[in-house]
This record gives C-alpha cells, sequence and structure tokens, in this order.
C-alpha cells in the first residue's frame, strides 16, 4: 500500500494489529472485568491509567479556562486603562472600585494566571494527562506499577485544585505576590492583602499538588523502568516515552525542593522564624526578624522553577516528535541524537536555575558561571529543532489537526527560545530582567508551545482516549485562529520590552519612558482576548466528539507504535489478549521495500523479509 | 433584563451554531467526503503554511522596523552603550536563525506536502550532520558567552575608588535617597530606629551621620563615575534605570549595590531629543504591592560644577529638628544608638573598607 488513503481497520488486520487472535478473549475478559464495576468505581476513584488521564485532561481543560478569564481580565485593565470596567462588577464585586480594577486584584490576576497555567494546566493538565495515558500503552504494560498511587495522584491534584480555586473566593483576595512567590511580600500579611489568607491557600495547595507530583512521578518511572513488554528494549522506546521518562525524574528530583521551600515560608508566616526575612520595617513597625535571606528563597525556588520549565516543555518535545514522524510517514531524524539531546536538557536543566537571579544580588562570579551554563543549554535545544526540520524533509506530509499544532509547536519554541539567548546572557539581562521581553519570551517558549503540544497531543490520541474522532475541520479552524493569534499577541510584547517596560504593571502612564506603547498594549490585549475566544472552538470539538464524534478505527493514523494494536476502547488492561511483543523501533515509517508506509513495532523482522535492512536480517532468524 | 437577553441571543447564537456544524457534517457523509483522509484541506493547509511565512513574516518585518524608534530609549551610560551593541549583535544572531529555521519550517511544510503515490525518503539518521549541528550553535554560544563574560565581570565589578556614592533604599511605595555628606561617609543606619520623620533609621551616635543629607531626587554628575548603594526596608523592591541599563534588586537585610559612568546631563538629553520635559526615570522592577507600578524616581544628570554646588546646598540631616527630636526619643525606647549597639557595630563593619575619594571637583571646595 503505497499510500495512506482511507484504510479500513480490517485491511490492516495483517500488519497492524496484535498477533493474537483476540475476538473470543476480548468479551471474556470484558465481561470479567468491567460488567460489574460501579460507575463510582469506574469513572471517579478509577485506578485505570486511561481513566485517570482523562480525569486530568477534564480538570487541566477546566484550569486552562479559568487562566484564561484572568488573563482577559488584566489585559482589559493594560489595553484600556482609561477604560470604566463598572459591567464586571456583577462577577468581580468590591475588586472594582469606582470603576476600576484595585490594583492589588491585578497583582492577584497575574500571580493566579502564572500559577494556573504552570502548574495546573501545563504540569498537571499536560503532562498528568499523557504520561498517565501513554506510558502504560506505549510500553506494552496492563497498567501503571501501582493503579492505586496513580489514583491518589489524581485526588491530590483534585484537592489541590479545590483549595487553588477557592482561594479565588477570598475576601482578602487570592495570593498576589507573582507565581513566584517570593517573600519577604508573601511571607507579610502588612506588605498586601494576598499575603493573608490567600498565601496560606496558595501554599497548602502546592503542598498537595507537590504529593500528586510525586505520587504520579514514582509510578511513572517504575512503569517504564520495570514493565515493558517483551522485547522493548530502552531503545525501542517512542520519544514520547523518553520525554516522560525524563520529565518524572525531573519532578521527582526538583518538586521536594520547592515543598522545602514553601516549609520554610510556612515557618516565617506562622512561627516567627526567620528564614527569608531580616531587618524589616512594615507598617509602622519593625519586625524582629533578622539574619534570613530573600535570596536564598528565590535559591531554592527556581532550583524547582527552572526544571519545571523542562517538566512542561519536555513532554510536549516527546509528543511533537511522535506526531511529526507519523504524520510525515518518516522516521524521525537522529532517534539516538533525540534521546541524547532530552538527556543533556534534562542535566543542564539543574544547574541553570540561577540565571533567574543575574541582578537579584547574588555574587557576580556565580553569575558567570550560570550564564555559561545557560547558554550550553541552547545546544541540545537546537539539535532538536534541526532534527525536526530533517524529518520534514523529503517526507509526505498529511496535516491533521495534530500534525499542524506540531508544526506550530517548533515555530514557537524557534521564535521564543531563541530570545533564551539574549536572556542567558548576565549582560543583557541587567536591561531585560523583569521587563515585557522576559513575558514574550516564556510565554512562547514555555506557555504557548506547551499549549500547542498539548493541543497537537488531545489530536493524535482522542480516537484512542474516546473511540471517536475529533473533527478535522474545526481542528483547522482552531490551529490558524491560535496560531496566528498567539504570534500577534507576542511578538509585538518583544517590542515593548525592549523598551524596557516592566512587568506587573498595573499601569505604564505614569512614566515618561514607558507610556508610548499604548497602541500597541491595546492591539496585544485586543489579540489575546480574540485567541482565548478561538479557543472555544476546541472546547466544543472536544465535547462534542467525545458524545458525538465519527467512530473510530484501531489505527487511524497509520501509526507503529503499541497504542494502536489495542481494541478501539481499551479495557482495563488494555490488551484483550497477551501483550503483544516488541521487535521493532518504533518509526519504521516508508521502509523501502516495505508493503505499507509503517510497519509496527509489534511486527517480527520475519514477517517483513523485504524491507529488512542488513543487520536486521540476522535479527529476522 | 438586558443581561439577560443577551445572555439568551448567546445562547441561541451556540445553538444555531452547533446545528449548522451538525447540517456540515452530515452533507459531508452524503458526499462522501467525510472519510477521505486525506483531501483538498490537506493542500490547502499547506498553501496556508506558505502563506503565512510570507505575510507573517513581512508583518513582522514591517512592525519592527515600525517601532524600532520607539524601542530604543536614549542610552546615557557608559556600559549601556557597550551592552546595546551586544544586544543588537547577539539580535542579529539570533535574528539569522530565526529567519533560517522558520523558512525552511514552512518552505518544508508546504513542499513536501502529501502527494498520492509519493514515498517519504527513508533516512533515520546521519552522525556527521548531527555534529555538524551540534558544534556550530556551540561556538556560536561560546563566543557570545566569552563577551557577555568580559563585559558582565566589568560591569560587576569593584566601582573605581573615586566614585560618588548614593544610597537608594526602597520601601512601600517610594524611594529614599541619601547622600553622604561632605565627610564623604554614609553613616549607620539601625531599621529599628526608623519611625516617620526618621525614615532611614539613621543612627545619630554615629559622627558620620551627621552630615548626611537625604534629597527627594538623585543628583548624579555627568561624566563621574556613580556607586548607587541600595537597600530595602520591607520586600523586595529593583531600582530599575532604564536609561542607563542599570538593574538591582533592593533587598531587605542585605545591602547590594551598582556603578555606572552618566554619559549626558539631563539637559544635553532634553536637547538632544528635542523634549523638553525629559527626564531620567528610576522605577521598580520588581514585585512589592499596591504600588508596585507607580515607584518612580526622578534621576537628574548635572554638570559636574552644578552637580557640587546642589550637593552644598542640601541640609545635612543634624540641621532637621524633627529627625533629631525623634531619634532621641526612639533610642531610648529601644536602647540602639548608643553607639555600642550590636546593630550599629554590624552595620558599622558593612560600610567598612568603603571611604570613597570625594569628587574631585568637590575636594576644591
Amino acid at each position: 500500500m503505497a499510500t495512506n488513503l482511507p484504510v479500513s481497520a480490517q485491511s490492516q488486520g495483517g500488519v497492524g494489529t496484535a498477533p493474537v487472535p483476540h475476538t473470543e478473549h476480548d468479551d471474556h475478559l470484558h465481561d470479567h472485568e468491567h460488567h460489574d464495576q460501579h460507575w463510582l468505581w469506574k469513572y471517579v476513584f478509577s485506578q485505570d491509567h486511561k481513566m485517570i488521564a482523562r480525569q486530568f485532561l477534564i480538570t487541566g481543560i477546566f484550569w486552562a479556562v479559568i487562566g484564561g478569564v484572568l488573563s482577559s481580565l488584566f489585559r482589559l485593565q493594560l489595553g484600556w486603562p482609561e477604560a470604566t470596567l463598572d459591567w464586571l462588577q456583577p462577577i468581580l464585586g468590591k475588586w472594582i472600585e469606582g470603576g476600576k480594577l484595585n490594583p492589588e486584584f491585578y497583582l492577584a490576576l497575574v500571580t493566579m494566571h502564572g500559577t494556573i497555567m504552570v502548574f495546573f494546566v501545563l504540569t498537571a493538565g499536560l503532562s498528568g494527562t499523557f504520561s498517565n495515558f501513554l506510558i502504560p500503552l506505549q510500553v506494552g504494560a496492563r497498567d501503571m506499577a501501582s493503579g492505586f498511587m496513580n489514583m491518589l495522584s489524581y485526588w491530590f491534584f483534585f484537592l489541590s485544585s479545590v483549595v487553588m480555586f477557592s482561594s479565588l473566593f477570598l475576601e482578602t483576595g487570592p495570593a498576589a505576590a507573582g507565581w513566584t512567590i517570593y517573600p519577604p511580600l508573601s511571607a507579610l500579611p502588612q506588605a498586601i492583602s494576598g499575603s493573608g489568607t490567600g498565601m496560606t491557600m496558595w501554599l497548602v495547595s502546592m503542598v498537595f499538588f507537590i504529593v500528586s507530583q510525586l505520587l504520579g512521578g514514582v509510578n511513572y518511572v517504575t512503569t517504564i523502568i520495570n514493565m515493558r513488554t517483551r522485547g522493548m528494549s530502552m531503545s525501542k522506546l517512542p520519544l514520547t516515552i523518553w520525554a516522560f521518562f525524563l520529565t518524572a525524574i525531573l519532578g521527582i528530583l526538583s518538586f521536594p525542593v520547592l515543598f522545602s521551600a514553601a516549609l520554610l515560608l510556612v515557618f516565617d508566616r506562622s512561627f516567627g522564624t526567620s528564614f527569608f526575612l531580616s531587618d524589616i520595617y512594615i507598617a509602622g513597625q519593625a519586625l524582629h526578624n533578622q539574619g534570613g535571606s530573600p535570596v536564598l528563597f528565590q535559591h531554592l525556588f527556581w532550583f524547582l522553577g527552572h526544571p519545571e520549565v523542562y517538566i512542561v516543555i519536555m513532554p510536549a518535545m516527546g509528543m511533537v516528535s511522535e506526531i511529526l514522524a507519523t504524520n510525515s510517514r518518516k522516521p524521525i531524524f537522529g532517534y539516538r541524537a533525540m534521546i541524547g539531546s532530552l538527556i543533556g536538557i534534562s542535566l543542564l536543566s539543574f544547574v541553570v536555575w540561577a540565571h533567574h537571579m543575574f541582578v537579584t544580588g547574588m555574587n557576580p562570579f556565580l553569575g558567570s558561571v550560570f550564564m555559561f551554563l545557560t547558554l550550553i543549554i541552547a545546544v541540545p535545544s537546537g539539535v532538536k529543532v534541526f532534527n525536526w526540520l530533517a524529518t520534514l524533509w523529503r517526507g509526505n506530509i498529511r496535516f491533521t489537526a495534530a500534525m499542524l499544532f506540531s508544526v506550530g509547536f517548533v515555530s514557537l519554541f524557534i521564535s521564543g527560545g531563541l530570545t533564551g539567548i539574549i536572556l542567558g546572557n548576565a549582560t543583557l539581562d541587567i536591561q531585560m530582567h523583569n521587563t515585557y521581553f522576559v513575558v514574550a519570551h516564556f510565554h512562547l517558549v514555555m506557555g504557548s508551545s506547551a499549549f500547542f503540544g498539548l493541543f497537537a497531543g488531545v489530536y493524535h490520541w482522542f480516537p484512542k482516549m474516546f473511540g471517536r474522532m475529533m473533527d478535522e475541520k474545526l481542528g483547522y479552524i482552531h490551529f490558524w485562529l491560535t496560531f496566528i493569534g498567539v504570534y500577534l499577541v507576542f511578538m509585538p510584547m518583544h517590542y515593548v520590552g525592549i523598551a524596557g517596560f516592566p512587568r506587573r504593571y498595573y499601569s505604564w502612564t505614569g512614566f515618561d519612558a514607558f507610556s508610548q506603547f499604548a497602541d500597541l498594549n491595546k492591539f496585544i490585549s485586543l489579540a489575546a482576548i480574540l485567541a482565548f475566544f478561538a479557543q472555544f472552538v476546541f472546547i466544543f470539538n472536544f465535547f462534542y466528539s467525545i458524545f458525538r464524534g465519527r467512530r473510530a478505527t484501531e489505527n487511524p493514523w497509520n501509526s507503529t507504535t503499541l497504542e494502536w494494536t489495542t481494541p478501539i476502547e481499551p479495557g482495563h488492561g488494555n490488551w484483550p489478549g497477551e501483550i503483544p511483543a516488541v521487535y521493532r523501533w518504533p518509526y519504521d515509517y516508508s521502509k523501502p521495500g516495505a508493503e505499507a508506509d509503517f510497519i509496527p513495532q509489534n511486527v517480527p523482522y520475519s514477517q517483513t523479509p523485504s524491507s529488512n535492512l542488513p543487520y536486521e536480517r540476522e535479527l529476522a532468524e | 433584563m438586558t443581561s439577560l437577553t443577551i445572555l439568551l441571543v448567546l445562547v441561541l447564537l451556540l445553538v444555531v451554531f452547533g446545528l449548522l456544524f451538525r447540517l456540515q457534517i452530515l452533507t459531508a457523509i452524503f458526499s462522501g467526503s467525510y472519510v477521505r483522509q486525506i483531501g483538498t484541506s490537506n493542500r490547502v493547509n499547506a498553501v496556508l503554511m506558505l502563506v503565512f511565512m510570507v505575510v507573517g513574516g513581512a508583518a513582522f518585518f514591517w512592525s519592527f522596523a515600525e517601532n524600532f524608534g520607539k524601542m530604543n530609549p536614549p542610552i546615557a551610560s557608559i556600559h549601556g552603550h557597550a551592552m546595546e551593541k551586544m544586544f543588537w549583535t547577539t539580535m542579529t544572531v539570533i535574528g539569522v536563525a530565526f529567519v533560517l529555521t522558520q523558512v525552511l519550517l514552512f518552505t518544508y511544510s508546504y513542499k513536501y506536502q502529501h502527494k498520492d503515490g509519493r514515498r517519504a525518503y527513508f533516512f533515520s539518521h546521519n552522525n556527521k550532520i548531527e555534529v555538524i549541528w551540534t558544534i556550530i550553535p556551540a561556538i556560536v554560544m561560546a563566543s557570545l558567552i566569552f563577551a557577555g563574560w568580559k563585559a558582565w565581570t566589568r560591569i560587576t565589578g569593584p566601582a573605581p575608588k573615586d566614585a560618588v556614592v548614593l544610597e537608594v533604599m526602597g520601601k512601600q511605595f517610594n524611594w529614599l535617597v541619601r547622600y553622604p555628606g561632605r565627610d564623604m561617609k554614609l553613616g549607620v543606619v539601625n531599621y529599628r530606629l526608623i519611625d516617620a520623620s526618621n525614615e532611614f533609621g539613621f543612627d545619630l551616635s554615629d559622627k558620620a551621620a551627621m552630615d548626611d543629607f537625604v534629597a527627594p531626587e538623585v543628583h548624579v554628575p555627568k561624566g563621574h563615575p556613580v556607586l548607587i548603594k541600595i537597600r530595602s526596608r520591607d520586600v523586595l523592591h529593583a531600582v530599575y534605570m532604564p536609561h542607563f541599563r542599570v538593574q538591582m534588586y533592593a533587598v531587605p537585610g542585605m545591602p547590594t549595590r551598582f556603578w555606572f559612568t552618566p554619559t549626558a546631563t539631563t539637559d544635553e538629553m532634553r536637547a538632544k531629543l528635542g523634549n523638553p520635559k525629559f527626564d531620567y526615570e528610576l522605577a521598580c522592577n520588581q514585585i512589592c504591592g499596591k504600588g508596585h507600578f507607580a515607584m518612580k524616581l526622578k534621576i537628574v544628570v548635572d554638570e559636574p560644577d552644578d552637580y557640587v554646588a546642589w550637593f552644598a546646598a542640601q541640609p545635612p540631616v543634624s540641621k532637621n529638628a524633627d529627625l533629631m527630636a525623634s531619634f532621641k526619643q526612639m533610642s531610648q525606647q529601644t536602647g540602639l544608638g548608643k553607639g555600642g549597639s550590636q546593630g550599629a557595630k554590624e552595620a558599622a563593619i558593612e560600610e567598612a573598607g568603603e571611604t570613597p575619594a570625594p569628587l574631585s571637583a568637590q575636594a576644591s571646595m
């Protein structure tokens, strides 16, 4: 089959499906495992990794909408500083004073937007969804190493979400010290009202969140190391799994440090210790705290905070690699280099944290060291981009919605990643630190591109998640609106940043130097709000397709990895018969001499004599 | 009532949208185009990729050029000019990489779109290419690191001995400025002595503090190195002076510093920009609470002679009766400020080794 035009499920049977006859087993196992299950155990307290993944995804979508609403609110303020916002009074209540947004509430909005997007959407919603969904399916396991821990992981996340969400409705407002919660601002309720109960709830919520991440992470790593199916060596793992594996390791090693920072902050806030506080006179009173260091908190925070951005982006990288290869009908270029660069990024991500702190009063010598390490991380990132480009080269590209988002991911990753070379340079960071240049940089490189990875993943694996297809046309509309919107928002933001406009400013009109960009800010706000509304196309498509979408086939994308050898809606246990064994790497697309343009991982070399490469001939025997 | 109507209209619109969507699917099913995986839409998307590159790229370059003037606020410090150069050099380097990779990405997407009967080229790896595109970026990075490191060491190195010294202290929500006075030594301060009239917490048992003076704005002489000592008395702030390319956090409990040499007086800059209202500004650039966005401080760059005259005209704190009275009261209350307190000693150690020579012009006073 030289092309990949419509192929029905049956016609793939010879190459595509598990080598076990599955009809009888199928029904038997299903009856046995599922029919008696109470809905509470099936849909709510489920231990099935696929259900947990769906729970993470839907919670993540909920959070993304909240995060988007918050950003629309503060973009209103930035775009139209003179406008009266009385019409928001019914929703925001006392946070609108005389038609104006309360400046402390503005800070609460940016704080919560950051917290929600980084942790609840792009960590839990992205990595939580796809690590859970794909790890057992792609390594060939019945479920996670511990289904129970996995369930706990979701419910800790849920608890964390409930606490964080309730904090939005506090009388004194949610946390407002920035998502980085630098003390003393976050430690002293006298400094900002959000540092009262709002901050306490933020910290409590984050502790639950960290527990959830660790429970999940330990499970992911254990499953990948121990539960791979027969023949699935580490060098035959799809790049998605490599990405999830390294992401989980980063999380396990760095989240506990955030936990310790949060704990010490709780001590400073509630028990009078001085880890981060010293020499403070506030609200007419000199505090007793002496000898603490706010810079210490920054070290602890960014020791998580920096790996965190890779925790966000690496799963997206893995999925994009997979989707680009599948839809270019070509092997991913440089499989080993891709793994090597992921490992390089993971290692380096632990030793670059202080590039967030060049001008915080840290010893300038440390600044030199961290500048060196930071700019080095551009090399493995560059290698990844070149490999993606080489994967497209001479492919036979199918633009599914997932593919569009993957191409978009690469584009955004380039645009945002390159400015990191400016910001990683300590000298240039003196001027750029905390300006909109930074905001533009990270929104492109880890915000938007991780979102694009998330969308790509949802469009691509939706058929396996829900047994139905998402509507492709709506997917195209969603992609183009979002892609154009994101660039319209974040490209001009660089200009504002180069001029030195500081972030987290409620209004810039007080400064001559910053007041010249009123039009551009209006433009950015408009684009941001429109791009946000475009997301409802996705949300409609998502929920509509769950119930009414076209029925999927077993392997709609003609893909090679193991998840596509499961039935259309895999039950708990994933494969109705024996778990298929793996014989080859996951990227045998368009192999010369092969009949179809893809050979699934579970097809032995002995079945494909015509396409075997010289070294594979020995394996065939 | 109106909001209810709006809501109703929105709901109806959604319903209409849903029906249209359903209708479109049904017609597609009947026409048979629904099951075809790779049809016209593949071609449309491929063309759109190309269109996006051309139109988007053009829009980007146009808007960049259009805003270029605004992006470059005037620079008025020696290291600022060097940084500016490095910034635009780096921007050029990444600009080249940007154009190259984006053009490849979109043209490949267009060029290698699906065609019936064509088969993708099975090309799994090539170590030589990998090595090339590892080494070239590594070399470019190394040279950027080297340039950055050299400048960074120079900028953050010790200030020249003859630098003019002043202190800026951040508080919610304004900046306080003090100068060392004629003895060129900043006196001891202690945060426990702070109150409404002694905002710095001057410890007047220290002789060096007596001639310090507080100023409502920063004055610095042109062409002379200036060392700003930075403190905060409550939460984090950051001293950000975009025209001078200066930024440093103000950290409670940990004094920081930054030095620079201004190259143009306020008057010169006004003349150059043709804007008689122009002023150098100092902004807070680390979130510090409600008034964060309004922590502005005016900076005046004077000709050295004018600076000396201004400096001489400022009344020292010892002339401030309120402050003296407040200090007496506070020091009795707290037992601090008697010359022997622990806090004063620590602060004194901090200040040691920093007795910059007076500004040459001032010495001749």
